[in-house]
């Protein structure tokens, strides 16, 4: 099995298919890139470069915008982008802010 | 694969002529108020098709008092007795006439009719033991898969949700539809950003619409609360956005044509593939439309499903009462963890290389096999979860069932 997966062709995401261990090494589109940090099963890692604003793509459709430059290989998730539709809710959650 | 049309199965037949594939004896309590006696009745049977549902609210509402009509005649249940304490707003009269009228026995204990909880209990496990030896004996007849209804949700979803369980239950969907099954799913709120995907596969153009406007409600209200259909154990597995999640839950659909909405407790008129609207109509009155996954499954099977799909990744306990949930787990490695609570391990897609169409093979040997009486792990395990909250609904429109 591969490590990573690429659902479908339109993706600008790679889908972790084996775990990944701090210090792993990925090759993507060429490049060498040492995993900076362990990723679960399903977790997503930029296929290309992606600049603020810049569509998230999964299955083939949008899943959401990066919020910050997000280099190829790197872990994408609740840092560096956001839903289009509603805020995704952590336990960091602080309930008494919305008072 | 055997041929699929050809797959016999047996069911319990009800006066009503519905077939049922479990002789389950529901006890009803009718308010919070009435639910520990219920369960002392019930706490008598262990081990016995018992199972306790109910609805807590003493203020009346039209949905509920619509579940609990159609649960307590579900195909699935032999026969009922219902718990009241006497003085909430439920019409319980009603509600009995109701399940008489379908053939079942039924029968009501009035907790301050009977003199309190220890005289209310000894009249319920009077009724349960009667009626377990009636129930011994109910006529089976011969049932095919295109008798079934099957229902699926995914709760405790993870990144591997949407490559693996769902699209994997999908199949399973697809294989129960053409064997002439019906099946159905929920969750409009998990539909955001897919409209127009969904609503292309309506069997006409007015249904299609009728999609659209369901989601956009669901959005509409989601924005209201505040909150999507999103847990932080999600975001824990790999789901950073609501779309996201979204996506992965939709292949749990399969990929046949939609036959039409309904609303919770409405039964599918015909075979095929039916999406149930979920979300309240009207301003959002009484919180979110299903609080937890419990209230979804016992949604499904007010609408008649015999058995409900779940899949998970991050791993789900539930199962329910009244119909078997069968467990579809997406995550090979939460599989290893909680072995006895999964019927399927769909993570060998990732692990194994398995494909999507082998798994969906499995879960619908697996679908024959509940049908079949034997239990799914959930039922192994003793659950039986149930949970009935308010709602408002409009019935639904003309263009919903082509």
């Amino acid at each position: 099995m591969d490590q990573l997966k690429r659902i479908n062709p339109r993706d600008n995401v790679l889908v972790v298919c084996k775990r990944l261990n701090e210090g792993d090494m990925l090759e993507i589109g060429g490049q060498q890139i040492v995993v900076s940090h362990a990723l679960g099963l399903g977790h997503k890692v930029a296929a290309v470069a992606l600049k603020a604003g810049d569509p998230v793509v999964k299955f083939g459709l949008p899943i959401g915008v990066a919020t910050t430059a997000i280099a190829a290989g790197e872990h994408i998730h609740l840092h560096n982008m956001k839903s289009n539709f509603i805020s995704t809710y952590t336990l960091d959650h602080e309930f008494i802010k919305n008072h | 694969m055997s041929s699929l049309k050809t797959i016999d199965l047996t069911g319990y037949l009800r006066k009503d002529g519905k077939k049922g594939i479990r002789n389950v004896v529901v006890i009803a309590y009718l308010v919070e108020c009435a639910r520990h006696v219920a369960g002392e009745i019930a706490g008598r049977f262990s081990g016995e098709p018992v199972h306790v549902i109910g609805f807590g609210g003493c203020y009346p509402n039209a949905y509920a008092d619509k579940m609990m009509h159609a649960l307590c005649t579900h195909a699935n249940v032999g026969a009922v007795l219902l718990v009241s304490l006497g003085c909430e707003s439920f019409n319980r009269n009603r509600l009995l006439t109701h399940i008489q009228e379908s053939g079942r026995p039924a029968a009501l204990v009035g907790i301050q009719a009977a003199g309190g909880t220890r005289k209310a209990i000894e009249e319920g496990v009077h009724f349960l033991g009667e009626v377990l030896r009636e129930l011994s004996v109910t006529t089976t007849v011969a049932m095919h898969v295109s008798d079934l209804v099957v229902g699926v949700v995914c709760g405790g979803s993870d990144a591997t949700s949407g490559i693996t369980a769902n699209p994997s239950a999908g199949h399973a969907f697809d294989l129960v539809v053409a064997a002439g099954g019906t099946t159905l799913f929920e969750n409009t709120g998990e539909m955001i950003g897919l409209e127009n995907i969904i609503a292309a596969r309506a069997v006409d153009a007015p249904l299609g619409i009728a999609i659209k406007k369901t989601i956009d409600k669901a959005s509409r209200y989601y924005q209201k609360m505040g909150h999507g259909s999103f847990a932080p154990g999600n975001a824990e597995g790999g789901l950073t956005t609501l779309e996201e999640k979204a996506i992965g839950a939709y292949f749990k659909t399969g990929t046949t044509p939609i036959s039409g909405i309904i609303k919770p407790a409405d039964a599918p008129p015909s075979h095929g593939l039916f999406l149930m609207d979920i979300v309240p109509d009207g301003d959002p009155l009484f919180g979110f439309p299903n609080p937890n996954d419990s209230s979804e499954i016992a949604e499904l099977i007010a609408s008649g499903a015999h058995t409900v799909l779940f899949t998970t990744g991050r791993g789900s306990v539930v199962g329910s009462a009244i119909a078997p949930v069968i467990k579809v787990c997406a995550n090979p490695d939460t599989f290893l963890r909680m072995e006895d609570d999964m019927d399927i391990n769909a993570g060998t897609t990732l692990s194994e290389g398995d494909t999507v169409e082998a798994v969906g093979e499995a879960i619908f040997e697996k679908i024959r096999d509940v049908a079949r009486g034997e239990s799914s792990c959930s039922e192994r395990l003793g659950h039986q979860e149930f949970v009935l909250g308010y709602k408002t609904f409009e019935p639904a429109g003309p263009a919903c069932l082509p």
